[in-house]
């Protein structure tokens, strides 16, 4: 994009600038209305997997709900706690839906369509995704309430604990891919397994990887059946409950700018971004666009039948399964991957 | 031009941040200032081509490290009045860490300048070879040149890990827990018994 600013005159920094900018709105407005359809979306699929409509009043089937209820959600009226830590109330949403969306400047939409073509691209992806924890933590504290209290702490080590294993599941990709660049690690995945599939899931080494991180990602965006910190029977609307008009809304979409990221990530790393499924050459006349955009919807409807079908974990089966199950066997897997790379490609 | 204003700007707030963390009347604050300090110390980092440093340090102390911290203040209830109190009695302590502090960054410094151990070159310029990334450069020089003080970081590290979960585990005999690999083995037959008792009888288990 720097190229066509340059072309209509501008100097280099300048059209460098232009690009960012535009490259910022380009992503952060589609993704916002994104957010808003999947909304609607996620409760569509919910209702038809519990027999129900969903919304079907505002626009035409409904399209229209997430709008309506923005609408009315602007319009309410802010409230503060009295008891609450004025600062640190009010800057705890905008932490949430900055990080929320920060972390989209380095997936890749097609072939080099990145904002951000940098070699620590999946490292980013971690420093800005362990930054999330902060809006809950902060919001549970400064609300100075007890449920929200009871759900920062719960969403605290909630997010630490599954941190640690997808860190080490992203690091048996980055050894496959060779790098940490999330546009290479797509191109690593042309032709993966027996030159026909694109995607490090149809590897077997890789392919219990990605249900973990399926599972984790499930977790450290705090859907069902992870949802702890806002569980209702226990917490009434956990770090939120003191929230309120657009303070609350900025939750909202940040929680769902998440999710959308973790499907990105679970599409990037291990479904071969936007490679079509096969290594066929009439397959690349749909452009790479299409291809992303398909699994990172196909990843959410997979999120919203989690969530229709599974019921809440407790607290200490959760904490069981990331530290008992998830940390030794990832751990395990990244000794194996490394094992088989240095006895294949390596060739001691 | 810009990088000048960036690193001042990055400069000032690290400054300006870890002063305000000292400061600070709330423990709750002082840590969020202290977040705030680390992100603009990574903002230097980057701006000195060590993007790889950068990162490490903000999911390490951003994301692991800042959170414990946040965790245990939040639930503390410190009497800074007490605290308060306790700081003539602390002072002549406090200057001397602080004394030596001074004669180590004085040091390090004056060790950089000579140039006795090959980091990096003392005019600033980064040690980073051309044509590498940042994270190959630290690998290649990790896994060959510093292999066994590595792998010696690493077994300690290890040793300190056991060693606090020697110390904080303990079991309580008087728990219940839940053994998932029995309930997953426990079949409808183990645990029911279909009797067809005549009408009027009952059963007696």
């Amino acid at each position: 994009m720097t190229a066509f600013f340059q072309s209509l005159g501008m100097s280099y920094d300048w059209a460098w600038f232009v690009a960012t900018v535009c490259g910022i709105l380009l992503i952060a407005l589609p993704l916002l209305l994104g957010v808003a359809m999947i909304i609607y979306a996620d409760r569509k699929i919910w209702a038809a997997m519990a027999l129900r409509r969903g919304p079907n009043v505002v626009g035409p089937f409904g399209l229209l709900q997430s709008f309506a209820d923005g609408l009315k959600v602007f319009l309410q009226e802010t409230i503060i706690p009295s008891a609450a830590n004025k600062g640190i109330f009010l800057i705890a949403p905008i932490v949430t839906f900055t990080v929320a969306l920060m972390a989209w400047a380095v997936i890749p939409f097609n072939s080099g369509a990145v904002l951000a073509d940098i070699n620590v691209g999946l490292l980013y992806v971690l420093a800005i995704s362990s930054l999330g924890v902060y809006g809950t933590i902060m919001a549970g504290w400064a609300s100075n309430s007890k449920y929200p209290f009871f759900s920062a702490m719960r969403a605290s080590a909630q997010m630490i604990s599954y941190e640690v294993s997808i860190g080490f599941i992203l690091i048996c990709v980055v050894l496959w891919a060779g790098t940490f660049n999330m546009n290479d690690i797509v191109k690593a995945q042309e032709g993966h397994v027996l030159g026909i599939f694109n995607g490090f899931v149809f590897n077997p080494l890789l392919f219990p990887m990605w249900v973990m991180f399926l599972i984790s990602s499930l977790a450290e965006t705090q859907r069902a059946p992870f949802d702890l910190t806002e569980a209702e029977s226990e917490l009434v609307a956990g770090y939120q409950t003191e929230y309120s008009s657009m303070a609350f809304a900025a939750y909202w979409l940040g929680e769902y700018a998440n999710v959308l990221l973790m499907c990105a990530l679970n599409t990037t790393l291990f479904f071969g971004g936007w490679l079509p499924p096969l290594d066929i050459p009439f397959l690349y006349v749909v452009p790479g666009f299409v291809w992303f955009l398909l699994k990172v919807l196909f990843f959410f409807f997979v999120f919203s039948w989690v969530k229709a079908t599974v019921p809440r974990y407790r607290y200490d089966q959760l904490m069981r399964l990331g530290w008992k199950v998830f940390l030794p066997v990832s751990l395990g897997f990244v000794v194996l991957v490394s094992g088989y790379l240095m006895l294949t490609r390596y060739a001691v | 031009m810009i990088h000048v204003i960036a690193f001042y700007l990055f400069a000032v707030m690290t400054i300006a941040s870890g002063a305000i963390t000292i400061l600070s009347r709330n423990p709750v604050h002082s840590v969020l200032w202290l977040i705030l300090a680390f992100f603009n110390a990574a903002g230097l980092m980057v701006l000195a081509g060590a993007e790889f440093i950068a990162m490490l340090l903000v999911i390490v102390y951003v994301g692991a490290v800042a959170v414990l911290f946040l965790f245990v203040v939040m639930m503390l209830d410190i009497d800074f009045a007490e605290l308060r109190a306790g700081f003539v009695k602390y002072f002549p302590f406090g200057a001397l860490v602080a004394l030596v502090l001074l004669a180590e960054i004085v040091l390090g410094v004056g060790a950089y300048k000579a140039g006795a151990i090959q980091l990096g070159t003392p005019d600033g310029t980064a040690a980073t070879p051309v044509g590498m990334t940042n994270i190959q450069a630290i690998g290649a020089l990790l896994y060959s040149r510093y292999l066994f003080l590595f792998e010696a970081a690493g077994i300690i590290l290890l040793v300190a890990m056991i060693g606090a979960i020697v110390l904080t585990h303990r079991q309580r005999g008087d728990v219940r827990g839940q053994k998932i690999g029995k309930q997953v083995s426990r079949r409808p037959g183990d645990a029911t018994v279909n009797v067809k008792p005549e009408i009027g009888k009952g059963v007696s288990l």
